[in-house]
């Protein structure tokens, strides 16, 4: 077997231990790359059933227009079972990325309003498309990590997970997050998305588009709600994403590479982690971390 | 973009560094990855603010601090738990598992190094082999790691001395070959500084070998699975609507082909392979690692936990194997105590039984025993609820290999690998016999059954089940008394009081009654039999509807006030130890079928609620 074969069949594996040992597991959709190839391994693992579990996107309301159209486009092709979920109270309090430090809009409108989605559906296990080669702290993580009954993650006290033996038993209450992907290297994802042909959001592929420069960071306007600083004006240009989050949040690389194997071709030359252009990770050394004993995935 | 095609035809190499705690693990993985260019620059410009913040120096960078990724860690300068790093050069890609050294977090080392090919073991030049080089060693070993780099760390420290490094790699080997290693690469380096990470070290010219980055891209640590047989542990059985029924799980072993004859353990039937399943596409064949789904030709009972193996060379079923234990809880681990384990896909209550030795890891020898602390192994007899299929972790590391879980904090508590099939029964059959339990019970006028009185010492179980087969007797009724004193005269003679023993003498005790149900008669067992799990399993031993739990139920202080053989008061002056309800637990039974309290009845009043609770129950006149 080659290498995206194996990590295939691994993160099959995975998803099916989860079906068969939790009562109601659900997998989290951010609409980003991972969450794409996520969803692919989801309807390979049960094949010819549909993922026995619903798909679950927590929306902060700032996400890129075109995500949205992306996901609703295709949770109605797919006909998976689907919910997206808003901290409508945040929202309606006005705490947004603008008024707010990131860190903030980061915990209420992504960390608390998953934690209340969990809660709500009383979901057992929430299956992630995080991977350890993003952050640091993420390369501690289990494929299977335990969480409280507040949602909290122990990095001090997890459970020693030895081969493909997954420790799947909790007391009511008690959850888990599985990460499916998490032996999987950004350029893994991209290989695959190109040898199995996996739609991916349109933002990662560069085009141009509106952008103003703010901190030596491109960011794209994506929509009016975001206030321009004075005299700044919108440029035009060919930049494409690494990762994609809130669209405030969320730095862009000039770029261009517009088709799949031009995108593989600049992961493997890159000098930068994809994560460089997300601000959240950034608030302070930890903060992955401190963000993930919360709550956050 | 000819990088891309290349991309897919290098070979992995999962490797772990490990070794004890202030080695420099992380620093050389760090060192390794900074070297070689492979560290992003955003993630270097974090760790050179981090440094400079940690140090106090404008040029001062902590290479550590590139895996240590909890902040715990960062603060303490220790690794706690495991760290994934991957990388990649021109000729392989990388996954090392990044592990503590610390004696406390060994369960993470062993995490880390159950999914690796190769070890690398850090020694600090300054201070030599020490315990948990040899632990770590040992696990290793244990997990099934063939390939070990004996990294000697902190050269610079040493002025790179090749005596100091020579004396190192003669005691490691000497060591090591109570191991099972098939390759041991010495070689002496500086993390810190980079001495033979990634470039030859001009400070050290007598070293002619590889550097430590040339012999990873060189390696061979592939492990061969030739003539394997089919194993496939069913993980989930598939079936989106009435036409469709398939088994999906990962394929453990071998290969299997459309039209091969497949058997489902531990139940023993056979079904034909109709079709390979995998996502809109079928396969004529399959093999190892692969996740597939298998269609049958026939409805056969298959369930997660059953496992479909081939024909000709079946997994092993059964219900009791021995095993090397890697103990992980803090609190120490004896004889008798229950968990669920994990094997394949198998979810099965089970007990450690016996614990035949422990290792010691410095010297690698066999040490009596009967308990395990934390991080230390053991060999185990353990008994399963029912019997499953599996192989021996040599043969088949997926079949071999499971962890335990406890019932109540749900914690893993311990990791396993199995040596051999311990069941006595393996190669004899059962002989059929023309008179029945029925045949021979229907003569005596009874049902025949085990009256299991529970209780701890001079609750008056014995007096009470005297009383019982008087009355019985009186009645015409054919009974036998199997008391615990009595039997330890004759059929356990050989045992003693420890926990392990207890544990034999009840099995003994149940299966003797078994057997004696099976001639026909009314069995009283009088014995403290402290633990629910052993009861239980006495229950599982002696056929549904014939095991009668009786409670004996006196309070500790009455029992002690009449204590008919002066055992409380020798167990009070410290002449016994391990007395039940004194310094050794006795859990009352949770539902028994009868309530016995002496202090609200009389032996004999005792005595005949229950004869006419059989009688009502129908034993006595069926």
């Amino acid at each position: 077997m080659d290498h995206l074969s194996n990590l295939e069949a691994e993160s099959i594996h995975i998803f099916r231990e989860v079906a068969a040992t939790f009562e109601r597991p659900v997998m989290m959709y951010s609409v980003g790359k991972d969450s794409s190839v996520l969803l692919h391994l989801a309807l390979k693992a049960f094949y010819p059933s549909l993922p026995p579990f619903p798909i679950l996107h927590v929306d902060t309301s700032w996400k890129f227009r075109e995500m949205i159209t992306f996901r609703n486009q295709r949770m109605a092709e797919l006909g998976v079972k689907s919910l997206v979920h808003r901290n409508e109270e945040a929202i309606a309090k006005g705490i947004n990325v603008f008024n707010n430090d990131s860190s903030v809009h980061t915990h209420e409108l992504k960390t608390v309003a998953l934690r209340q989605a969990l809660d709500m559906h009383k979901f057992d296990c929430a299956i992630g498309g995080a991977r350890r080669d993003e952050e640091r702290s993420r390369a501690k993580e289990r494929i299977m990590s335990f969480r409280n009954q507040h949602h909290r993650w122990d990095p001090k006290r997890q459970r020693p997970e030895l081969w493909h033996l997954y420790n799947t038993r909790i007391a009511p209450g008690e959850s888990v997050r599985a990460f499916p992907i998490s032996n999987w290297t950004e350029l893994d994802i991209w290989q695959y998305v190109k040898r199995e042909n996996i739609p991916v959001v349109p933002l990662y592929f560069a085009k141009e588009r509106p952008t103003v420069i703010r901190d030596g960071q491109i960011l794209m306007v994506d929509d009016d709600r975001m206030p321009l600083l004075p005299g700044e004006k919108p440029q035009m240009r060919m930049i494409r994403f690494r990762t994609l989050g809130c669209y405030p949040l969320t730095a862009a690389v000039e770029s261009t590479a517009a088709t799949i194997d031009e995108v593989v071709y600049e992961t493997l030359s890159a000098r930068t982690s994809e994560r460089a252009g997300r601000m959240i990770d950034y608030d302070k050394p930890g903060s992955m971390e401190q963000k993930k004993i919360e709550g956050y995935f | 973009m000819q990088q891309i095609t290349l991309d897919s035809q290098r070979s992995l190499l999962r490797f772990l560094t490990c070794g004890s705690v202030d080695d420099g693990k992380s620093t050389l993985i760090g060192r390794l990855l900074y070297d070689a260019q492979l560290i992003f620059e955003d993630q270097l410009r974090g760790i050179h603010i981090e440094s400079q913040r940690k140090l106090g120096d404008v040029d001062a960078l902590d290479l550590s601090l590139l895996v240590d990724g909890l902040q715990a860690e960062r603060e303490q300068g220790i690794t706690i738990d495991v760290a994934y790093r991957f990388f990649s050069t021109a000729k392989r890609r990388f996954i090392v598992a990044d592990t503590p050294g610390h004696e406390q977090y060994t369960r993470n080392m062993a995490t880390g190094a159950s999914s690796a090919d190769l070890a690398v073991l850090l020694v600090d030049a300054r201070k030599g082999l020490l315990v948990q080089t040899h632990r770590h060693s040992c696990i290793a070993s244990l997990l099934g790691i063939r390939h070990v780099v004996l990294a000697v760390n902190k050269m610079d420290l040493m002025e790179y001395s090749e005596d100091v490094f020579r004396t190192i790699e003669k005691q490691y080997r000497e060591f090591a070959k109570q191991l099972n290693f098939t390759s041991i690469t010495a070689i002496p380096m500086s993390a810190l500084l980079g001495d033979n990470v990634f470039k030859h070290s001009t400070n050290m010219p007598w070293y002619q070998g590889l550097t430590f980055m040339s012999y990873l891209e060189e390696v061979n640590a592939d492990t061969v699975h030739e003539n394997e047989p089919f194993r496939m542990p069913v993980q989930w059985v598939n079936r989106p609507h009435q036409d469709f029924r398939g088994f999906s799980g990962t394929i453990a072993g071998g290969t299997v082909h459309v039209g091969d004859e497949i058997v489902v353990l531990p139940a023993g039937t056979r079904a034909v392979v109709q079709n390979i399943v995998e996502y809109k596409n079928e396969r004529t064949q399959a093999g190892r690692g692969e996740a597939i789904t298998l269609v049958l030709d026939r409805e056969v009972d298959v369930s997660r936990g059953n496992v479909l193996s081939s024909v000709v060379s079946p997994a092993s079923i059964s219900d009791r194997v021995e095993a090397h234990v890697i103990w992980m809880h803090e609190q120490p681990v004896q004889a008798g105590k229950q968990m669920l384990c994990k094997l394949g896909t198998a979810l099965i209550p089970a007990v450690i039984t016996k614990i035949a030795s422990k290792i010691d890891v410095n010297t690698m020898e066999s040490l009596q025993t009967d308990s395990l602390a934390m991080n230390e192994i053991g060999v185990c007899v353990i008994q399963f609820e029912s019997k499953i299929g599996h192989d021996t972790y040599l043969a088949n590391r997926d079949m071999g290999g499971f962890i335990f879980i406890d019932r109540l904090s749900n914690e893993t508590i311990a990791a396993g690998m199995i040596i051999r099939d311990a069941s006595t029964t393996q190669n004899i059959t059962w002989h059929k016999m023309d008179v029945d339990t029925a045949a021979r019970a229907s003569i005596k006028g009874q049902k025949p059954c085990v009256l299991w009185l529970t209780g701890l010492s001079g609750s008056g179980k014995s007096t009470i089940a005297n009383l019982v087969e008087r009355a019985l007797w009186a009645e015409g009724k054919h009974t036998y008394i199997l008391d615990g004193d009595n039997v330890r005269h004759g059929l356990s003679s050989d045992l003693g009081f420890k926990a392990e023993d207890r544990i034999e003498n009840i099995r003994r005790v149940a299966e003797v009654s078994r057997l004696m149900t099976d001639a026909g008669l009314i069995i009283i067992v009088s014995l403290i039999s402290p633990f629910q799990s052993e009861r239980e399993r006495a229950r599982r031993t002696i056929k549904q509807g014939e095991f009668i739990e009786v409670y004996i139920d006196t309070p500790l202080e009455e029992c002690e006030r009449r204590d008919p053989k002066g055992l409380y008061k020798r167990a009070r002056a410290g002449e016994i130890r391990g007395m039940t309800g004194l310094d050794a637990p006795y859990e009352a039974p949770e539902q028994p079928e009868m309530h016995v309290s002496t202090m609200q009845q009389s032996p004999e009043d005792s005595a005949l609620n229950i004869v006419s609770w059989l009688r009502d129950q129908g034993y006595l006149n069926p």
